[in-house]
């Protein structure tokens, strides 16, 4: 519980932050929130030479209106996304998940940027990103890219960034009105989920799961069954074609029952 | 003011009063020992083993050594060598003559015995230096076949501890009447038969255990301040186990964030910083990690419990037989053989039950040693008599409150100081109306009939409610009582009260705080004895070199023993000083009354004297009885007659989800029985965290390990401490039946709360799914086991 030695830089600008990737490569870990990165450390999973703390870059928190989409800086924190108006209209699913991370203190410290550049399959931001079929904007020396939800989350922990990019922009393309549910299962309040399910529907639904994989997925089983008009029905393929994990909670075999009981639910609440 | 007839039912006792210890911990002024900084300080980093069972082929050391701000490393041979400590940690209770106790160091010498046992210590100038340069240190292991459970301990084809023929290191038995045992049984109508588990539980203060040792620039003395329930013990068994005189030791427990027993003991770590700082005239630190928390201080539980009842056509209970298989771990750390015991004498529970038998085996296992827990051998007891009542009850076709009201002792109704088969003498109980009581307010008909009522509608969400009527013993203890189970200590308390010259007051208490509130207590209970405000009561405790009698604060004694030894204190204060007002207003002291503060002659309100112009005049002594020793400061060690017997009746309320197998607490009703009350508002907040720790064994905590002992879940993501957030909103009411064991009346409220929960939470789960067919679960009853017990009911998939 005590982490390795490391050295301490802040970076004041996203190019800061960039600069000072580039400088470190692999060994230097960005630091938003720290409620990722941090626990890692202190396990001695994470031993980072370079901690880069880019928690004092000021521009990169808003939540804007983009014409299409919603604009959402990569440094804002789950706390104003959750209390957000534009997302209550435009993107209710990603407002309500946001209000489903850990508790009241990992929401004020916690950004979006961090949680989507985590990685992390058990999180519920990478569902929501997913479900709302957004996009994630990053920048390198090279310039900016935008990469959809559905190539940005390659495998367990790993994201499409590359070591010198870093994520400046979160793009959900509008949703008012669009029938949506976020169903969590967990043991205790502020725990990850042990399985999850994001639904949006609409003429173009879209299903993705928590910690039935490496990485954060969508289900394209389920949402070709909804697409065909399979309702609630669309649920009874919601444990194929998944790899979850095994652990104290609950083995594979509990998890894909938790996938087709929480789909089901998921997708009658967002009929509802 | 009224009249003080009954001084029990007046003023400050009995009264909510708030705490004064909160104002300092909610502020986060309060000093923990982790808070406590020493110029020079040395911090000590722990290698540890990462094996259950090895030997040490080499250590080697170098790279530590030169590694930045490191001062030495030692190992466990090196450490010995040095002469450290001149008798292996103590373990107090010695159970039988030939009980089995292998030495325990506070560093292993050639083969470690459980994950996390000490190997070696480094000594640096800062903590992070210190934990860097451990991972430095490589140790070479042989790995040895581990004893991972109490299965593979009685299968004995690997023993724990190489030098072992078995793993057996005691059997205990407690049959007052084997015949009538049997009998009970050869004539029974109904018997049941019930096998549970109790799991290993991590006690997981909210601050984790840490020591600071510093010797004294006189050298020869040092403080120790640790993190510990027990500083007076502390202190003997340093003496004991270091050879250095307890003249020259100190030990100051400073704010301490919880306990559960886990800081009852004597550890690794305290010896050596003792032993170093001693050594190296150098003040020597070290906090645990969450991690090594985990594994490295004591877990509680760890039974295999089997429990058998005869009773006849009715469902009264003929006799009741138990059978222990008890986890001891790797080591006998203090208490460690004697916790399933404590539990022994209350398997029968509430019950009027002819004939008793009880028998436990002890076993090593290469885990972290087990010891005391909240609650520490009587959750487990009461558990398993609640839950097998249960069963009788649907064996027999009756209701659980029938089942329940049919064997309670005196029919339920009011008794003291009655016999029951296990010996003991209950000082006081009346449990009739105390369930009448929890089911009125739990709503006990309303729930059964919607409870029906989701039945035949084949609903979802199903409904269970379970009850317990729990007893148990505290007010650890009578100190004969004490002798006669072999412990290595007595169960007395000490108190001195003192009436300074201003008219303050001041209370040195032996028994040592942890959170429980006794800064507040002792002064409602002064406040009250000497009639004098709260305010002006000062509460010394937990160091050594102020307080220097005590026996501290487990197993529920505080109030019923030292909180009765201060009320004694008190009454001989009161004594003093009415002998001196007599003398001083020229009356006979047989004359005087005394209320409020005030010394009166009766039938004359004008002549009166307040006890703290007396306290001055005790102190000028210008003017006192021939004979009399100054000052006004008196001192009571209290040793019980007979332990208190609190109880009560809790009803739980469970939803189960069918579909996923998520339990959701609907309501908690606690109706409880302490006696008397000093402060009903700590009680209730005794009574909140104690539920909800049982809550947590029922359906979240396991200590989980694999089969070469590994602890798999160390951290607190893992290891599910269940928060505010998941549990309900308690409702909680009192009966209140003093005790006949102390002149308070008092009894304890400490442990109650865990010693009913699991029980009562597992009934009301075992209820959801008893149309099932389902009559037990293990705990805890996480969702994956319910639904797959669900699942395997129905005869479907699991």
């Amino acid at each position: 519980m005590i982490p390795a030695a490391f050295d301490y830089q802040v970076a004041d600008s996203a190019d800061a932050a960039i600069a000072a990737l580039a400088e470190h490569g692999d060994d230097a870990k960005l630091l938003a929130g720290g409620h990722s990165l941090i626990p890692l450390m202190r396990f001695r999973l994470a031993t980072p030479g370079v901690v880069v703390d880019i928690g004092r870059i000021s521009d990169l928190s808003y939540i804007n209106d983009g014409g299409d989409h919603v604009a959402i800086g990569a440094m804002t924190t789950h706390r104003a996304l959750e209390t957000s108006e534009l997302l209550a209209v435009e993107a209710p699913l990603l407002r309500h998940v946001a209000g489903q991370v850990g508790d009241p203190q990992v929401r004020h410290r916690g950004t979006l940027g961090g949680s989507l550049a985590h990685g992390d399959p058990a999180s519920d931001l990478p569902a929501a990103l997913l479900a709302h079929g957004g996009s994630v904007v990053a920048r390198s020396p090279g310039g900016e890219r935008e990469i959809a939800a559905t190539d940005f989350f390659t495998g367990f922990l790993e994201t499409a960034l590359g070591a010198d990019e870093i994520i400046t922009e979160i793009r959900i393309p509008k949703a008012a009105g669009v029938g949506w549910s976020y169903q969590k299962f967990n043991r205790r309040a502020q725990d990850w989920a042990i399985v999850g399910a994001a639904v949006m529907l609409g003429d173009d639904p879209k299903v993705a799961l928590v910690n039935m994989g490496s990485a954060p997925m969508r289900h394209g089983g389920v949402e070709a069954g909804l697409a065909g008009g399979g309702g609630t029905d669309a649920a009874a393929v919601a444990g194929d074609d998944t790899d979850p994990p095994e652990d104290l909670n609950a083995d594979v075999e509990y998890r894909k029952h938790l996938a087709r009981v929480l789909v089901g639910r998921g997708i009658a609440e967002a009929s509802g | 003011m009224t009249a003080v007839e009954d001084p029990i039912k007046t003023t400050a006792i009995g009264t909510s009063m708030k705490r004064r210890e909160d104002p300092k911990l909610l502020a986060g002024e309060s000093k923990y020992v982790d808070d406590i900084q020493v110029v020079g300080q040395l911090w000590m980093g722990m290698v540890r083993s990462p094996m259950a069972h090895a030997r040490i082929t080499s250590i080697d050391t170098s790279a530590a050594e030169v590694a930045e701000g490191v001062h030495s490393v030692l190992t466990g041979p090196q450490l010995q060598d040095m002469g450290l400590w001149i008798a292996p940690l103590p373990c107090a209770w010695p159970v039988t003559e030939d009980m089995v106790n292998p030495p325990h160091y506070p560093a292993a010498i050639d083969e470690v015995h459980h994950v996390g046992e000490i190997v070696a210590v480094v000594l640096a100038d800062s903590r992070y230096g210190a934990v860097d340069a451990a991972e430095q240190v490589v140790v070479d292991y042989e790995p040895l076949d581990a004893v991972a459970s109490v299965a593979a301990a009685q299968d004995g084809s690997v023993t724990a501890h190489s030098e072992h023929e078995t793993n057996k290191a005691y059997h205990w038995p407690l049959v007052p009447d084997p015949d009538a045992l049997e009998a009970a049984f050869a004539n029974a109508v109904h018997t049941v038969k019930a096998e549970f588990v109790q799991q290993r539980l991590i006690p997981a203060a909210m601050e984790p255990r840490g020591v600071l040792a510093v010797p004294s620039p006189m050298g020869g003395d040092v403080t120790l301040y640790s993190a510990t329930q027990v500083p007076h013990i502390l202190k003997v068994m340093i003496a004991a186990t270091t050879g250095i005189p307890e003249s020259k030791i100190r030990v100051i427990a400073p704010a301490v964030g919880g306990g559960f027993g886990a800081k009852l003991n004597i550890n690794p770590d305290e010896i050596l910083a003792v032993t170093l700082a001693n050594r190296l005239g150098r003040a020597v630190r070290w906090t645990e990690s969450r991690s090594e928390a985990a594994f490295s201080t004591h877990q509680g539980r760890g039974q295999l419990q089997t429990i058998e009842l005869a009773a006849d056509a009715d469902g009264k209970l003929q006799g009741v037989r138990v059978h222990v298989d008890a986890d001891l771990g790797a080591y006998m750390m203090l208490l460690t053989p004697g916790v399933p015991l404590l539990g022994s004498f209350l398997y029968t529970g509430v019950y009027a039950v002819p004939a008793f038998g009880f028998t436990c085996d002890g076993y090593f296992t290469n885990l972290t040693p087990t010891d005391a827990y909240r609650g520490a051998g009587r959750p487990e007891a009461s558990y398993a008599i609640e839950r097998a009542m249960d069963i009788l009850a649907a064996q027999v076709g009756i209701g659980p409150d029938e089942i329940r009201r049919r064997n309670y002792l005196a029919g339920g109704e009011y008794f003291e100081n009655l016999e029951v088969p296990s010996t003991l003498v209950f000082d006081s109980g009346n449990y009739g109306p105390n369930l009448d009581r929890a089911l009125e307010l739990a709503d006990y008909d309303g729930l059964r009939a919607e409870q029906a009522r989701r039945r035949a509608a084949g609903e979802s969400k199903q409904l269970g409610i379970g009850m317990v009527t729990y007893v148990e013993i505290c007010g650890l203890a009578p100190s004969r009582a004490l002798g006669g189970l072999s412990y290595g200590a007595g169960g007395w308390e000490h108190a001195t009260v003192r009436l300074l010259p201003t008219g303050k007051a001041e209370v040195v208490s032996g028994s040592t705080p942890h959170g429980q509130g006794h800064e507040t207590t002792w002064s409602q209970i002064v406040s009250d004895k000497l009639g004098i405000p709260p305010e002006d009561i000062t509460v010394l405790h937990s160091d050594t070199a102020i307080s220097p009698l005590g026996l501290d604060t487990y197993g529920s004694r505080s109030l019923a023993v030292g909180g009765v030894a201060i009320a004694a204190a008190c009454d001989k204060v009161v004594e003093k000083a009415k002998q001196i007002a007599a003398h001083q207003m020229e009356a006979s002291a047989d004359d005087l009354e005394f209320a409020h503060g005030m010394f009166s002659v009766s039938g004359s309100p004008d002549q009166a004297m307040p006890i703290q112009a007396i306290a001055f005049g005790a102190f000028t002594a210008h003017d006192l009885p021939d004979g009399m020793e100054p000052n006004l400061q008196e001192q009571v060690t209290f040793d019980p007659t007979n332990f208190v017997f609190p109880f009560g009746t809790h009803v739980c309320t469970v939803e189960i989800d069918e579909d996923t197998g998520a339990v959701e607490l609907l309501s908690y009703v606690a109706v409880d029985d302490c006696g008397n009350q000093v402060n009903p508002m700590i009680v209730e907040g005794q009574l909140h965290g104690g539920i909800v720790q049982g809550i947590a064994q029922a359906l979240f905590e396991e200590a989980c390990y694999d089969e070469d002992g590994n602890l798999t879940n160390p951290s607190l993501m893992d290891y599910l401490v269940p928060s505010a957030a998941d549990v309900p909103s308690m409702v909680t009411d009192y009966t209140v039946t003093p005790s006949t064991s102390n002149p308070l009346g008092v009894k304890g409220a400490g442990e109650a709360g865990t010693i009913s929960s699991a029980a009562a939470v597992m009934n009301a789960v075992v209820d959801a799914l008893s149309p099932y067919g389902v009559v037990d679960m293990d705990m805890p009853a996480t969702p994956q086991r319910v639904w797959r017990t669900i699942n395997e009911a129905k005869g479907g998939q699991a």
